[in-house]
């Protein structure tokens, strides 16, 4: 049976690299860049909601995906750190997409095979937008990581900071339809080859600490669910 | 597919964004069943996870429908098998074409597989450049012809 824990985690990771992702419309260095992170925060938000509405469905207490948005607080999000910690550097941003569509790309791949219907339907889909993400964060890193002297002293320096969150990712969730700790290493055969044609070396630095699966958060997670449930807490039940 | 007046209603309704094209022809309308009661069920299936269209389609179809006599009509959302752009029909693909959206070419291995080189939907070029893989929707890239120097929007395979 499918932990409501579980599927969560991945909700919780789809939608707050989503909300972490829209900051970058109007900021992005380009245009195309800002249509092209909103597109990709919105492939995430759809897999979020999908995966939300199943976790309600699957707690049984008639929580919809908005209840489990916008109404939960900060110790009942299941993230991990790596998407939640507010980035305004592209190349923090670009390098945090290169990890996490990495990730997501093995883990959808895997669960797209699974016996669960409802996530092996979600990932189905998800695992083809997210073969974007990878491609396009991907280009990015090769391009700055292997450009002048001073993008790639930063593309190396946003690689460093958030390369100690990788390992979070890996670590045993209860009740997990695939098993994390299977995933590193052909994660990191995704990750690796893009870093060495960046001209860029994989940081040797200890990982963080974590704990975003058992609801324990960094301090920036608070201040972007303020932003996030605010209209949703203010004006309950509002359309438009 | 057995082609009832309510599969021909929800056939023929356009696609909010790409109005030169309907549902069926994009492969987004799944299946369209009726009860004995006179209840319709629609099933459609989403391009992209977060495709905003899906909400407003739903919406058009249940009037679509509803304006037509149907009483009941509820709409499904069916994620398995993923939708996929070879299931566009080969006419959806020439309005495209005809509309500026240069359309999607087969899917081959994977979904960033390398294409056939994407002709411009104006002038025919083969000379094309894509100037940004995410383009005014998640299911479009922007392109630009060496040719004619106009930009066009590619249909994305996936």
């Amino acid at each position: 049976m499918t932990s409501v824990d579980y599927v969560l985690g991945l909700a919780d990771d789809a939608l707050i690299a989503a909300q972490r992702m829209g900051w970058w419309i109007s900021r992005a260095p380009q245009l195309e860049e800002d249509v092209a992170l909103a597109n990709i925060g919105l492939d995430q938000l759809g897999q979020a909601r999908t995966l939300l509405s199943y976790a309600g469905q699957l707690e049984g207490q008639g929580r919809t995906e908005d209840d489990l948005a916008y109404l939960r607080d900060e110790r009942e999000f299941r993230n991990v750190w790596l998407v939640e910690r507010a980035q305004t550097d592209f190349g923090v941003a670009m390098a945090r997409l290169l990890l996490f569509a990495a990730w997501q790309s093995e883990l959808y791949g895997a669960l797209a095979g699974c016996d669960d219907a409802t996530l092996s339907g979600v990932a189905g889909k998800a695992v083809k937008e997210v073969a974007y993400h990878l491609d396009h964060a991907s280009r990015w890193v090769v391009r700055l990581g292997d450009g002048t002297d001073e993008s790639h002293a930063r593309m190396q320096a946003a690689l460093d900071a958030e390369w100690p969150y990788v390992d979070e990712l890996f670590r045993p969730v209860e009740g997990a339809v695939v098993d994390p700790a299977a995933l590193r290493a052909p994660v990191l055969a995704r990750i690796e080859p893009v870093v060495a044609e960046a001209t860029l070396a994989v940081p040797d630095v200890a990982p963080a600490r974590g704990g975003g699966r058992a609801g324990l958060h960094t301090e920036e997670m608070g201040y972007l669910l303020a932003e996030m449930q605010h209209l949703h807490r203010s004006h309950p039940g509002a359309t438009w | 597919m057995v082609t009832t007046a309510a599969w021909r209603i929800a056939a023929d309704l356009p696609d909010p964004e790409l109005p030169v094209v309907t549902i069926a022809d994009l492969g987004i309308l799944r299946d369209v069943t009726e009860d004995d009661q006179g209840r319709v069920h629609v099933q459609i299936t989403p391009t992209y996870s977060g495709c905003p269209a899906m909400e407003t389609i739903s919406e058009d179809l249940v009037a679509a429908l509803t304006q037509a006599g149907y009483q009941r009509v509820d709409v499904e959302f069916v994620l398995s098998p993923a939708w996929t752009t070879d299931w566009m029909t080969d006419e959806a693909k020439e309005k495209l074409r005809a509309y500026g959206i240069a359309p999607p070419g087969p899917v081959r291995g994977g979904p960033v597989s390398l294409s056939l080189a994407v002709r411009c939907p104006r002038c025919g070029s083969p000379e094309t450049r894509e100037s940004s893989r995410f383009g005014s929707t998640a299911c479009k890239s922007l392109w630009v012809c060496r040719s004619c120097h106009e930009p066009f929007d590619h249909f994305k395979a996936l």
